[in-house]
């Protein structure tokens, strides 16, 4: 079942089945079918979109429980960058390593570490590459945006890992050296910002098997983590390792930061604009560039779906956060070591997903696209969505396909109604 | 049997600028065609139907698609391009000041489009420009 794990699903329960989901999904992935949503497993790339959008809270992500954390002897968390972003009053993010083991976790690893690895891993890739640009591998929404809608720039992501994946590497090789057990007892748990995080843990595109052993919500552990720093959890350590460059990260134009400020690069945030980007790095109008960033959330992961503060006022507290930490940096050898030892590499490539593609009969396939012509022409193009397809193309591209009708256009059906009425008024005249 | 879709162009929309090349690559993936020879595509209607927008009094594009080949038709009505074999040198360009303020114009239209076609036929004269670029698949 490859690719086909998802994190974003449907609360059936909740659903109304409005139009708010299928409008705004980037892959036209959802479709209101007898008055309930439906996504499409193969279309859908988890970027929660739905979930930000849901009036109704209908759309949910598949996360771990903080107690699933006890099916392993040794428990890491792993915090993403963005988690730094939530909390008021923090002077360092060291505060919040204590509240994370209160709340059970033996040790906490920094994502932020592995993404300063990562940034040197990426830069090395820079140093050799001929794609241009070389696209960002963080963001597995992206990711999986890129392997639905441009499967052509597949060549051009990084084939270096996530920062969530090396720090997941990282850690546990550290704790088990120091504590002398077996990596197979440690469990790593991300705390994560986003849904398609989730996904990527347990259906990884660049690996066969995660190093991330499951995901907690920031939203979930939100509420624990304040209290514990309101009531108890004291600073108990210093660690000298978290740096502004990695937790940098969590804002969109980070990774750019800490890859490089000498070459020629590109952030985007925010899936639809990234999507316009992808256009033109296909157009090859962006052929200049060396590195392209793109992430799927507004403001970067500081905007995740499953965050609990505004992503702007996020986004500013870790540009503060970052300004105090300013001339830390992770020890050259811990990278130099991560990177020796193989850590950062991808090992397995990127497989494009064609769903898009109408038949693959390029004669059938051909046929139908003029089928859809001719229905988009009949339909009214008022992209109202009441047909529970995002717009009158897509109901056209349905009804070929076979999954709607066309009076499932309440605009059609009204004015076949309204014939039918005239017909039955003749007949009445008739009898 | 083909598939055969006219698209009109305004000369100076630049508010539509991209779009019926847009839409050509969508369709084109969606039919599946080879994804390396749909960016190939993309590239080639992109800078003629720019060219049309910037250079012409306005036109059509036509795309037409058979199992052996994908057809491009830029059909404009003038004023033509008055030195072709100039205009396909890289940096050659004839654009205005205003259009290249705005980042086009920069010479490469005509020389990306001959790189990216596999064969190409230009007619021009002061009524008009008739662009075919076709493009065979594999």
């Amino acid at each position: 079942m490859e690719g086909y794990f998802h994190s974003v699903r449907l609360d059936r329960e909740k659903c109304r089945g409005c139009t708010n989901c299928i409008k705004r999904c980037p892959t036209d992935a959802i479709r209101v079918q007898k008055g309930k949503a439906k996504i499409m497993d193969m279309r859908c790339i988890d970027c929660g979109e739905c979930i930000r959008v849901c009036p109704y809270h209908a759309k949910v992500a598949y996360t771990d429980n903080l107690a699933n954390i006890n099916t392993y002897k040794y428990k890491i968390a792993l915090p993403a960058p963005a988690l730094y972003g939530q909390l008021k009053k923090l002077s360092s993010p060291e505060q919040v390593y204590s509240a994370l083991r209160l709340l059970g976790f033996d040790e906490v690893f920094d994502v932020a570490k592995g993404a300063e690895v990562v940034s040197a891993a990426v830069r090395e890739k820079l140093k050799t590459t001929d794609k241009h640009p070389l696209i960002s591998s963080a963001c597995p929404a992206i990711m999986r945006l890129i392997r639905v809608r441009f499967p052509e720039l597949i060549d051009n992501i990084v084939d270096v890992e996530s920062p969530m994946e090396v720090a997941a590497a990282m850690a546990k090789r550290e704790f088990s050296r120091k504590n002398g057990v077996s990596e197979e007892e440690i469990g790593a748990f991300f705390i994560t910002p986003c849904p398609a995080k989730v996904t990527s843990i347990r259906s990884p595109l660049t690996r066969k098997r995660s190093r991330v052993d499951g995901a907690i919500s920031i939203i979930e552990i939100y509420g624990l983590l304040t209290s514990q720093l309101k009531h108890g959890a004291k600073l108990e350590r210093e660690d000298e390792e978290i740096s502004a460059d990695g937790l940098g990260w969590a804002n969109s134009g980070g990774e750019c930061e800490a890859v490089g400020k000498t070459i020629k690069m590109l952030a985007v945030d925010g899936v639809h604009n990234v999507i316009r980007a992808l256009e033109e790095i296909e157009n090859n109008k962006l052929s200049d560039l060396d590195f392209f960033e793109g992430l799927a959330c507004t403001g970067g992961c500081v905007g995740g779906p499953l965050v609990f503060e505004n992503g702007f006022v996020a986004k500013s507290r870790i540009t503060t956060l970052c300004a105090s930490l300013e001339k830390r940096t992770i020890p050259e050898a811990k990278v130099e070591k991560a990177m020796e030892e193989g850590i950062t590499q991808s090992t397995q490539k990127v497989t494009p997903l064609e769903v898009l593609k109408l038949d693959d009969d390029f004669m059938k396939a051909m046929r139908m696209m003029e089928q859809i012509e001719e229905i988009t022409a009949r339909l009214p193009g008022l992209d109202c969505g009441s047909c529970g397809s995002p717009s009158c193309r897509a109901l056209a591209e349905d009804i070929v396909r076979g999954s709607a009708v066309e009076l499932d256009c309440i605009f059609l059906l009204k004015e076949k109604v309204r014939h039918l009425a005239d017909e039955m008024e003749g007949l009445l005249k008739k009898l | 049997m083909n598939y055969q879709e006219r698209f009109p162009v305004e000369a100076g929309d630049f508010a539509s600028a991209g779009e019926v090349s847009a839409t050509i690559k969508q369709k084109l993936k969606k039919i599946g065609v080879a994804q390396a020879l749909v960016r190939r595509v993309a590239i080639v209607s992109y800078e003629a139907e720019l060219n049309m927008i910037i250079h012409s009094l306005g036109g059509e594009m036509v795309l037409e698609l058979s199992p052996r080949e994908i057809r491009i038709i830029c059909d404009d009505v003038g004023p033509g391009i008055p030195d072709i074999s100039l205009a396909m040198q890289e940096g050659y360009s004839t654009a205005p000041e205003s259009i290249r303020m705005m980042g086009f114009g920069a010479g490469m239209g005509l020389p990306n489009i001959s790189k990216n076609v596999d064969d190409l036929k230009i007619k021009s004269d002061p009524s008009g420009t008739r662009m075919e670029m076709v493009f065979f698949i594999a």
